[in-house]
């Protein structure tokens, strides 16, 4: 027996659909800035900073590294409030992403700093650049450009593991998708666009995210 | 040489007829055949299907399942699905029937059929005790916890006013969770669930608000198997007549049968 697609099905509801795309982008774009700038916080004092608070750090990136994302994500909305924390799904969405993407991108960055060869630190100090200002243009900048393709690759893998969230029933293109299949049985129209659209997000965001680093590491 | 191609044309096109004649066997048949039933009952609906402490699938429907299997005279294959994936598990084949405490309404006729009715429930919103909630209109500006697929979200969702917010969650568990969390104070579920978070957790005891729908449970099938039907009903019939639903009812839902089912 032949299916017939029935793509009529889904244009009912497209203000759903487009809800739940918008989420997602928006989701992944702040969870992206905030990740980073974690990162960056947490490799910068695990190289750089006291031992204790390197400690810290540590703990943390192994916690969540060795850890299903969905089940961090269903501590932090089913978990946290016997311990008095109740968040709405929203924040506990961006803040599961924010952790989740901090702890790799720690990692990875931290890979990129030790990488710049000592010889240029030096030289930074000795022309009595301030300990943030040799941070912030010999090292973090050339970390940045040694390993911008891995952290490319990860904003990538969260963006698309985004999709989870849909779980604690935050309004992602996932949860629109659910949301349409139940009401229409088309499970396999709705769920073939759902991958095409985040096929076609995942490589627009690789193209934004290649252009973005000819312009910030290659034309300085 | 004519009479040749004619006999030959004659017998092709006989052969023609013989496979396009509609030979689809009614499932009945292919489930006598293969001495199996293959039945979609639900892992996180208590006391209708959950896993128990063996974590073997237990409940109102499994014994169900088995008494059809029974009264077939075949082995019945429990197969576990969760509530948004129980209808595609029937249309894709890989169950003959559903029996998962399946409320009827247009929107699923649509794509399955429905047996008589093997059990009784009724659905609702249930909240915390002291939130005042009479009716649907109450539910202005208020959070209401669901299982996405389910009776009372669908026909919640068509009550509800516009500014209620409903959180749908994929499986009854979660949704579960997420009321005795404190992520939601209201839920709309089925009277068992309800009696069910009573019992396991007394401080957050969901009070009955308004009911949504009476809806007995009916065994879902795929369209196009009047044989299957027919047989499905009867045994349902037989059960009903024999006493053993009332004994199915006493014994999941610690309630008798109410009167005219």
């Amino acid at each position: 027996m032949i299916y017939k697609l029935q793509f009529g099905e889904l244009l009912p509801y497209w203000d759903v659909l487009l809800q739940g795309l918008i989420f997602t982008i928006v989701l992944t774009v702040v969870s992206t800035f905030a990740g980073i700038a974690v990162g960056t916080a947490g490799a910068s004092v695990r190289t750089f900073g006291p031992k204790w608070l390197g400690g810290v750090v540590v703990a943390y990136v192994e916690l969540i590294r060795n850890t299903p994302f969905i089940v961090q994500l269903f501590f932090i909305f089913f978990g946290l409030p016997a311990a008095g924390v109740k968040l709405s799904e929203t924040t506990a969405a961006f803040l599961a992403m924010t952790i989740n993407l901090g702890a790799y991108s720690t990692e990875i960055i931290r890979a990129g700093i030790e990488a710049v060869p000592k010889g240029h630190i030096e030289a930074g100090v000795s022309l009595a650049m301030t300990k943030w200002e040799v941070l912030r243009h010999i090292i973090l900048k050339q970390a940045f450009q040694k390993i911008y393709p891995a952290l490319s690759s990860q904003i990538i893998i969260v963006m698309l593991g985004s999709a989870v969230v849909s779980q604690i029933s935050a309004q992602d293109l996932t949860y629109a998708a659910n949301f349409v299949a139940s009401r229409n049985f088309r499970n396999f129209e709705v769920y073939l666009f759902a991958a095409l659209a985040y096929l076609l997000l995942a490589m627009l965001t690789r193209s934004l995210l290649r252009g973005l680093g000819r312009i910030l590491f290659k034309a300085k | 040489m004519f009479f040749k191609k004619a006999m030959l044309a004659a017998a092709f096109a006989l052969a023609t007829a013989a496979i396009t004649t509609p030979a689809h066997a009614d499932a009945l048949d292919s489930i006598m055949a293969a001495k199996v039933i293959k039945v979609a009952v639900p892992q996180d609906f208590a006391p209708f299907g959950s896993a128990g402490l063996d974590l073997k699938p237990q409940g109102y429907d499994i014994d169900m399942a088995n008494l059809i299997a029974k009264a077939l005279g075949v082995k019945a294959e429990i197969i576990a699905a969760t509530t948004p994936n129980r209808i595609p598990y029937l249309q894709t084949h890989k169950a003959d029937i559903v029996i998962s405490s399946l409320g009827k309404n247009p929107e699923r006729e649509k794509v399955i059929d429905f047996s008589a009715a093997y059990a009784p429930f009724f659905s609702g919103v249930f909240g915390t005790k002291g939130i005042k909630v009479a009716g649907p209109d109450d539910l202005k500006g208020k959070t209401i916890g669901a299982t996405r697929g389910a009776i009372e979200e669908q026909e919640l969702s068509k009550v509800a006013p516009a500014d209620a917010t409903i959180k749908r969650f994929e499986d009854n568990n979660a949704t579960i969770a997420a009321f005795v969390s404190g992520q939601v104070d209201l839920i709309a579920t089925g009277n068992t669930v309800a009696a069910a978070i009573a019992e396991k957790v007394p401080a957050r005891a969901p009070t009955l608000m308004f009911v949504i729908k009476d809806s007995p449970c009916y065994i879902g099938l795929n369209k196009d198997e009047p044989k299957l039907l027919a047989k499905i009903n009867d045994i349902i019939t037989q059960a009903k007549a024999s006493g053993e639903i009332a004994k199915l009812s006493e014994k999941w839902l610690r309630a008798p049968l109410p009167p005219g089912f």
